[in-house]
Formats: C-alpha cells, sequence, structure tokens
C-alpha cells in the first residue's frame, strides 16, 4: 500500500508519519506537497499533525484552501482512506470532510502527554484489528484539541456510529462526550487529535498506535482482492 | 529624511552620545584615533557600540573563558562558532549550544522567552545540523507574588508556543526558585542537533566577488540595540523599555530552518558560508563573517528586505528581528537560491559582495555610509581584566558554625521539602511542551536526563542542563565544580558517557570586583571539572549585569551537558521498576547542610561554609554506575541532589507508585543532607552481588522495593511510614497551588 503524507508549510508530524508507515508497517510512503495537483498513485492519505500556516488564523483555516485539498476531497469522494492526526484532524474539520469544530483546550493550555483511549468502534478500516472497547495508550500534543458539536450532529454521530474514539480516563481537553476520534458517513475519511503515529515502538513507550496503520494496510489488500 | 536628524559626528563627540550606547571615553578615543583616524559618524558609532558589548565582544569574560578546557580528541568544532561540535561516531556529530534571553524575558517574558527559543535553534542549523531537542534551565523569585507568577507562566508559554509549533520537542531542563531572581529572572535555553560530518558548515564570507545573500524574515525597528541591553543592569523604571524585545515568529523559522537545511544538504557546491543573524543583527552576523574569512565586504543596504519605511542604516543594521539569515554563495549561483527559497515561499536578496580588502562598507541611497575595518568591529574590541575581590560574606561564612536543622517531626519535614517549588514536580510545566514530536524521545521530562534515540542506530544521546547557584554563592569555585559533577551525574544515571558542555554563565555586574570574584573563580572550578570529567567546553554564552536596584542574582553558570548512549539497552531512569529489586546507596552521607533545600526551607536563607566535594571520587564513582548500568546491572538510578536521600528515595518511588522499606544507619535529619557524589540504584536481586563487586565500600544495600506504595524507613532514631501517594500528590500539586493562590 502507497501512501501520501501530505506536507504543509508548518507540517512538523510529517516525518513521524513517514516512519510510522515505512519502519512500522514496512509500506511505502512518500512526501506530497501542499501545491500537488495529483494523487495519483497513492492507496491512502495521512494528514499530519502540525502547526500548519502558524495556526495563524484558526487550526487548519488556511490549510484547507491549499491546492492539494481539492485532490484530498476527490480521493475521500472516492472511497479511498483518508486520516488526519491533530493538526490533520482540524484540517479535515475545516475542510468540512468530517463534522463539528475544535475549540482551544478548556484550561487554555497546549497539552502533551500519553492518554488512554477507547476503541469505541472497530468496524472501521481505521481500527479493524482493534477489539471493541479495548483501551490503548496513545500520546496527545495540542493546544486546540476541544471537540465540539451542536446536538444534532452528536446524535447523527452517535447514530451511525461515527465515533471511533474516546478518552477512557482523563479528557486532557474538554470535548463533547470525551470524544478523541471521529469518521464520516461512508466510513473512510477518520480524524483524531491524538497520535498513533507517536506509538509505533515499545522503545518509545507504546506500541498501540501500530494496529491502526495495518487495519489500513489489511482492509486495503482485502478491498483490492475483492476487485 | 530621518537621517538628517542622526547627530553630527562633532556633535556625537561633543554630546558624548556614544556614552549613552554604552562606549566609554577611552573606547571611543581608540576607535577615533586608534582605529579610524578621525571621527565615526552616527552609524559608525552605532556599529562599534554593539560590537563592543560584552555581549558580543565578551570584552570583560574573554579572559574568564580562557580557562576553560574546549579541546579533546571529540571535538570537532570549539567555541567561535555558532555552535560547538562532537563526534559520535558513524559519520554522526551532536551539535549544541545554550544561550540566555535574560533581559528581553524580564520586560517581555513571552516574547522574551519565544525569542531565545528561536534564536538558539538558528544558531544549531545555521551550523548544518538539524535540531532534534530543546531544554531549558530557567530561574524565578519565590512564587509568593503575581509579578514572578506571571512570568513563570509567560515564559513557560513563550517557550512551548516557539517549540511547539516549530515541531522541536523540549525534552529537558530545570527550574529552580530563589528570591534574588524575583526582579531578574533567568531563561537560558539549549538546543541540541544531529548532523552528519560532510554537512558541517561554518559562519564564513570568502572568496572575492562572491554574494552575500539575506534570507528570512524582513527586518524591523524591533531589537534594535538589545545587546548593548543585554549587558546593562535593570532599574525599576527599566520595566517600561519594551522598544528593545523582538518578536517571534515560528512559523517562518520553521520554514527558514527547512530552506536552509535543503541548501547545506543538497547545494554545498554553492553555498561558502551561512550565519544566523542573532545579537546585533545584520552587523554581527556579517562582520564576523567576513572576518573569520580575512576579507572585506560591501552591502548595499537599500537592498536590505524592511518592514517599515524610512529605516536608516542604523537602524537596519542593528535591528535584532527575528528568523533572519544571512549566507554567502558562489557568484552566479543566486538564481538557484532564489528558486530553493521560494519554493517555501521565502524571500532570498542579494545585499553585498565579498572583497579583499578587509574593509565593512555600507552603502545607503548611493552613500557610503560606513567604511570600517572589518576586523575592528569584530576582533578588536578591547579586552579588560577587571579587577576582583573576594566578597565579605565568604569570610563571614567561614566562621559560622556549620547548619544544624531542627527537625522535630521528620515526615512532616519531607512533606513540605517536597512541596518546595525548587524540588516539586514540573509536570504540570512540562506538560505544555511536545516532548515527543520527530519520534525519537525515549526518556522525556522528568528524568534525571533525556535520552533521544538516533534513528537507524543502537545508539542515543542523553541530555541535561544542571546549576545548584546556591552552592556557588557559599563557594563558587567548589560550587562550579558541583555544576558540572551534578550534570554527568545526571547522564550517567541514565546510561551515557559524559561527552562536552555548553555553559551560560548568568552573574552580576561585573565592574563590581565581588561580582568579577565570583565568575572568575567560578570559572576554576567549571574548568577543573571538566578537565577531570573530560567534558571541554564547546559553546556557550555569557550573562552578565544580571542585578535589580544594585542586587545581583547567585552566580549561576548553567551546564548543559550532552552524553552518548552507546547502546540503548543501556538507557535507564530514575524510577523503581518491580517490588523485590534490592535499593543501593552510593556514596558517603555526612551531615552536609550548608546551602541545602532544608537550609533554606527552615531558616529563609543560605549560609555557612559550603561542605566538601572531591572531583576525582566524583568521577571514580561515575565511572562505577556507567560500568554497573553498562554490565546490565542496574534496574534504576537516580542522582541524588536537592532534599537528599529522602527526596531521591521519595521521587525513585513515585514513577511506578512502587514503597520501599530500607534501614538508614544515619539520624533521620541526614535524610535530607545534600552531601554530593551520591545516586540512589535498584537492582535485581540476582545482581546484588556483581553490583558489590563493582562498588566496592562506595556501595551500600538499604533495603528494598515494595508493591506497598508504603515507604518504610528505619533511621538511628526512629521508624517512619510514609504514604508514597500522598507524598507524590503533595509533589504533584505544589506548583500548580503556588500558581493558583492569591499572593
Amino acid at each position: 500500500m502507497r501512501f501520501a503524507v501530505i506536507q504543509f508549510p508548518g507540517s512538523n508530524c510529517d516525518v513521524d508519519l513517514l516512519h510510522a508507515i515505512r519502519d512500522g508497517v514496512g509500506e511505502e510512503a512518500e512526501y506530497v506537497p501542499h501545491t500537488a495537483e495529483s494523487l495519483d498513485g497513492f492507496d491512502g492519505v495521512l494528514l499530519p499533525g502540525g502547526f500548519s500556516y502558524g495556526d495563524y488564523l484558526r487550526s487548519g483555516a488556511i490549510s484547507r484552501f491549499s491546492n492539494v485539498m481539492s485532490e484530498v476531497t476527490r480521493f475521500a469522494e472516492e472511497g479511498k482512506p483518508v486520516f488526519g492526526t491533530c493538526n490533520g484532524f482540524q484540517i479535515l474539520v475545516e475542510a468540512g470532510l468530517l463534522p463539528g469544530a475544535l475549540q482551544r483546550n478548556e484550561n487554555l493550555h497546549f497539552i502533551c502527554k500519553t492518554v488512554e483511549l477507547e476503541v469505541v468502534n472497530n468496524r472501521t478500516k481505521f481500527t479493524s484489528e482493534y477489539d471493541k472497547q479495548e483501551l490503548l495508550t496513545i500520546p496527545v500534543a495540542h493546544g486546540e484539541g476541544n471537540y465540539y458539536c451542536d446536538e444534532e450532529t452528536l446524535s447523527e454521530l452517535k447514530a451511525n456510529d461515527q465515533i471511533v474514539f474516546t478518552y477512557a480516563s482523563d479528557n486532557p481537553n474538554g470535548s463533547v462526550e470525551n470524544i478523541a476520534g471521529i469518521i464520516n458517513k461512508q466510513g473512510n475519511v477518520l480524524g483524531m487529535m491524538p497520535h498513533p503515529e507517536r506509538a509505533v515502538e515499545d522503545l518509545l513507550g507504546s506500541s498501540d498506535g501500530l494496529r491502526f496503520f495495518e487495519s489500513m494496510v489489511k482492509n486495503f489488500i482485502k478491498e483490492t482482492a475483492e476487485v | 529624511m530621518k537621517t538628517l536628524h542622526e547627530p553630527t559626528a562633532e556633535q556625537i563627540r561633543d554630546q558624548k552620545i556614544y556614552a549613552q550606547w554604552g562606549l566609554t571615553d577611552e573606547e571611543y578615543r581608540m576607535i577615533s584615533e586608534d582605529i579610524i583616524k578621525r571621527l565615526p559618524n552616527y552609524t559608525e558609532t552605532g556599529l562599534f557600540s554593539v560590537m563592543w558589548s560584552e555581549h558580543c565582544s565578551y570584552k570583560n569574560s574573554k579572559p574568564v573563558l580562557r580557562k576553560f578546557p574546549t579541546k579533546g580528541p571529540q571535538v570537532l568544532q570549539g567555541p567561535g562558532e555558532g555552535a560547538g561540535i562532537v563526534d559520535i561516531g558513524d559519520g554522526q556529530a551532536v551539535v549544541f549550544k545554550a544561550e540566555s534571553h535574560n533581559h528581553p524575558s524580564a520586560v517581555e517574558p513571552y516574547e522574551g522567552a519565544a525569542t531565545g527559543v528561536g534564536g538558539i535553534i538558528r544558531d544549531i542549523f545555521s551550523m548544518g545540523a538539524r535540531p532534534i531537542a530543546m531544554l531549558d534551565s530557567l530561574r524565578f523569585g519565590e512564587l509568593d507574588n503575581e509579578r514572578t507568577k506571571y512570568l513563570l507562566e509567560e515564559v513557560v508559554a513563550g517557550i512551548g508556543g516557539y517549540g511547539n509549533c516549530i515541531g522541536i520537542p523540549t525534552v529537558g531542563g530545570e527550574i529552580a526558585f530563589d528570591p534574588v531572581y524575583r526582579g531578574n529572572p533567568l531563561v537560558n535555553a539549549m538546543c541540541v542537533g544531529l548532523i552528519d560530518h560532510e554537512d558541517i558548515q561554518k559562519g564564513q564570507a570568502k572568496g572575492i566577488g562572491n554574494t552575500i545573500m539575506y534570507v528570512g524574515a524582513k527586518t524591523g525597528r524591533d531589537g534594535i540595540h538589545g545587546a548593548t541591553f543585554a549587558s546593562e543592569e535593570f532599574s525599576d523604571e527599566e520595566e517600561a523599555e519594551r522598544s528593545a524585545v523582538q518578536v517571534g515568529d515560528p512559523f517562518m523559522e520553521k520554514l527558514l530552518m527547512e530552506a536552509c537545511l535543503e541548501l547545506i544538504q543538497d547545494h554545498s557546491d554553492i553555498l561558502v558560508g551561512i550565519q544566523d543573524m542573532g545579537a546585533a543583527g545584520l552587523v554581527s552576523s556579517s562582520s564576523e563573517m567576513a572576518s573569520k574569512a580575512g576579507s572585506g565586504l560591501i552591502l548595499n543596504l537599500d537592498d536590505v528586505p524592511q518592514r517599515e519605511a524610512g529605516m536608516t542604516p542604523y537602524e537596519m543594521m542593528l535591528s535584532e528581528s527575528q528568523e533572519r539569515m544571512l549566507i554567502c554563495v558562489t557568484k552566479g549561483s543566486e538564481d538557484r537560491v532564489k528558486e530553493l527559497f521560494s519554493r517555501y515561499e521565502l524571500d532570498a536578496v542579494t545585499i553585498g559582495e565579498v572583497t579583499g580588502d578587509g574593509q565593512y562598507r555600507l552603502y545607503h541611497e548611493g552613500r557610503l555610509v560606513a567604511d570600517l575595518p572589518v576586523d575592528a568591529l569584530a576582533e578588536e574590541a578591547p579586552v579588560y581584566h577587571k579587577p576582583y575581590t573576594e566578597p565579605e560574606r565568604i569570610q563571614a561564612f567561614k566562621k559560622l558554625d556549620a547548619y544544624k536543622p531542627d527537625i522535630k517531626d521528620t515526615e512532616e519535614t519531607l512533606k513540605q521539602l517536597i512541596q518546595q517549588p525548587t524540588v516539586a514536580s514540573k509536570k504540570s510545566i512540562f506538560e505544555t511542551y511536545d516532548s515527543m514530536v520527530r519520534t525519537n524521545t525515549v526518556v522525556g521530562p522528568g528524568s534525571d536526563a533525556a535520552v533521544l534515540r538516533i534513528r537507524g542506530t543502537r545508539k542515543a544521546l542523553a541530555m541535561t542542563t544542571d546549576c545548584n547557584a546556591r552552592y556557588l554563592y557559599l563557594d563558587p569555585e567548589k560550587g562550579g565544580q558541583m555544576a558540572v559533577a551534578e550534570a554527568a551525574r545526571n547522564i550517567v544515571a541514565s546510561g551515557g558517557e559524559p561527552l562536552a558542555i555548553t555553559d551560560c554563565l548568568n552573574y552580576g555586574n561585573p565592574d563590581k570586583p565581588e561580582v568579577f570574584w565570583e565568575l572568575w573563580t567560578s570559572a576554576d572550578g567549571i574548568a577543573k571539572a571538566c578537565t577531570t570529567l573530560n567534558t571541554p567546553v564547546i559553546s556557550g554564552n555569557v550573562s552578565l549585569y544580571n542585578e535589580t536596584n544594585g542586587e545581583a542574582i547567585y552566580p549561576t553558570p548553567m551546564i548543559g551537558m550532552v552524553g552518548l548512549v552507546k547502546d540503548l539497552d543501556h538507557v535507564t531512569t530514575s524510577e523503581f521498576k518491580q517490588a523485590g529489586d534490592k535499593i543501593f546507596v552510593i556514596g558517603e552521607t555526612e551531615a552536609d547542610f550548608n546551602g541545602s533545600e532544608l537550609q533554606k526551607m527552615q531558616l529563609g536563607r543560605i549560609e555557612g561554609e559550603l561542605f566538601d566535594f572531591d572531583i576525582d571520587k566524583e568521577k571514580m564513582i561515575q565511572d562505577k554506575v556507567l560500568q554497573a548500568i553498562r554490565e546490565g546491572l542496574i534496574q534504576s538510578a537516580h542522582d541524588c541532589s536537592e532534599g537528599g536521600l529522602a527526596v531521591a528515595l521519595m521521587e525513585s518511588a513515585f514513577g511506578n507508585e512502587l514503597g520501599l522499606s530500607a534501614t538508614l544507619d544515619m539520624p533521620s535529619e541526614w535524610l535530607f543532607s545534600e552531601s554530593p557524589s551520591r545516586f540512589v540504584l535498584s537492582v535485581r536481586p540476582e545482581h546484588t552481588e556483581a553490583v558489590k563487586e563493582v562498588f566496592g565500600q562506595d556501595a551500600v544495600e538499604i533495603g528494598e522495593v515494595k508493591d506497598t506504595r508504603i515507604a518504610e524507613i528505619l533511621t538511628q532514631t526512629e521508624e517512619l511510614t510514609i504514604d508514597v501517594k500522598e507524598v507524590k500528590d503533595l509533589w504533584e500539586g505544589a506548583i500548580p497551588w503556588l500558581l493558583k493562590s492569591k499572593a
């Protein structure tokens, strides 16, 4: 499986995603600049964390207008997997590929630590290698990760099983219903604040994020075989 | 038009305007009579005043810095470039440096701290290295007033705001609190980078006809005379002096860093030299680049990208606008450079060329506005051998009896001590820093040293910053040795072999003989320890005039050290790992309370003669600890420092919330003694004999780790039963509580 790691000006977890794919799951990954006109030849798109455009104006608000984002949208409409972590999640929300918004953390401070995540939905192409309600140890590192949506959207998210991850014990940012990650209705665009790409080696504290990327790869192989 | 208002050369002389910029009468005379043999104009006087400031020229501290060992087989680049470089084998090297941003942070703490981080990062990538980690060493007054709380919160926010955005993990450092820092906090930032030998750059402008290009942010009026500002004392009135503080843009720096690293790695055929525009901005970077190469330089200031209209040559040359670099490239390659930088949406502009005559010439609006020998600016500032005298307190301290603590309730004393902000957990602070980005952080903030693996190898780098300034206040020479020793102890406890140090020498006004004596004698101590521990000084900076209303800070030479962990299996952390492991104390404990955290807590001040310290014994103990770690005998290792054994044992228990039982052949108050050269180790039962063999009589087995969350400690005088979780909550809660409580 060949992944595109999108580089916006100010992305800084791009290198982490690249290594998670290449060294963690042993698949192909290439950087794709924000100016790119095409995603041809890629099977999955990864939007990294960081501070694209310095988070000026609002996290992700400028990046959504990048050249490559219209391609990412088209890629998503074709049903191909798109994953955004942290700033990548913020960009997906700003671009309208996922519902809701990400506000500043409730305590107004940036927070970097390892949290416990619960897998709420393991029937997605990103989480199939996890057990339902499995607890994962995954780092967070963000200043604007407080997920918010209105009541109507929230009931819709619940009705469609779109809440994929929640903070299990300690909600670091004050998000609605402890939401840490959501998926679109079609099930191919997932955004989350925590960083599974930072949890692919025991040496660095956890390898619970590895199966996230393995799920993507296995489901891609399965789908390709079916075609 | 603005230039019309500039004073004439005669007015500068007659009204002694140069003195307002920090030049002395004698320095002005040297410039006008000995060097240029005419009166310098306004711009030229400004150039000399910043280049001859202490911050740029080290004119007061050079004789002190000469004491330091700077060479060794591992040193690839010593002091004098943007940062020092140390070989770590396999064609790789580690690049590091620390820099102070004390004065800007006292005035505008967020931007002061943020631009301190930005500046030191530029020093690292200007050498060609990829910055991989940041550490910060901070000093504040007591958290009993709103001003200090504000300073702490804003400095921390500034460090995080810059480091998090640019995507370099902030992995370590330390924070201490003492009343002497109230008006003059210390903000020292250290950056560590990784480089392949072949990519090492120099800040030089050589090759007649080669092109000088300006890259990065535009020049504005911010930070003018920042270097001179850093070389003056504070008084209460000067909190209004905001014009000298720069504003940072980490997003701009991220782009600049990536562009410069691409230039260095992929275009070495055209790149001649590269240097950060740091203190004293354009004048400092350009004159140093030319002087180092023995060249001259012509700069056309009309071509300098400007953020504001009508800037004068003086303003442009002295501006400390952030996120700017100066590069020298081969003639004819300008378009390649421009194309590269444009991909990062950055400007690269030709502003001058290299000449062969050693003159520094600036043109503005068609006029020659400065024409000076470049070496006079960059190299020939006078060097002062300041008079020094021992402060009276030193002899007075020697006459005092050794401090005897007054302890009625040992457990209560421990609980109070562990909540002293210098000892208390800094978790609430370091959790606001991204310590993991770039996914190399094996050991993050909170252990003795941070450890980052070097991807693609079995090696790792351990790094720390340390300085117990109270010890230096009592005895600068011994305290200087101990600062280096503690840094090395932290590296060794983490499984690393100390390689080299950087330093930030923070002192008061060197014009006072007592302050200069502190600087002079502590440098002897640092030099001695560096020689014994084989850790040369490869870079650093000097921050003098750290005084408020005539009161100096404690002598505070922050030591930043990097060590090499030869194999990832050697990485060791401070927390106990599992019940049943045996606990050892390495090193001797005596009744050493002068200068201790306990003395400060109980007396409200520190005093007395500093206890004994033996650097050779320290080295011997460190070597044995490293040997034991490398032999795989050690489960956890923790340096024993502020707060003594009591704190070291509790901190070892906190990590995994384990308990312990220990028997200590000493009176209870010795639990708080700060005798140097000690470690707390835990060892699997099957390795205890091997450990005893390594250490001989330097190791005492005191007990074992329990799974009870209770610390049972039996001393000569009593049996203590301490709830580990309760004390941990106090330890973690202390700083958030102090910040929230109303003064």
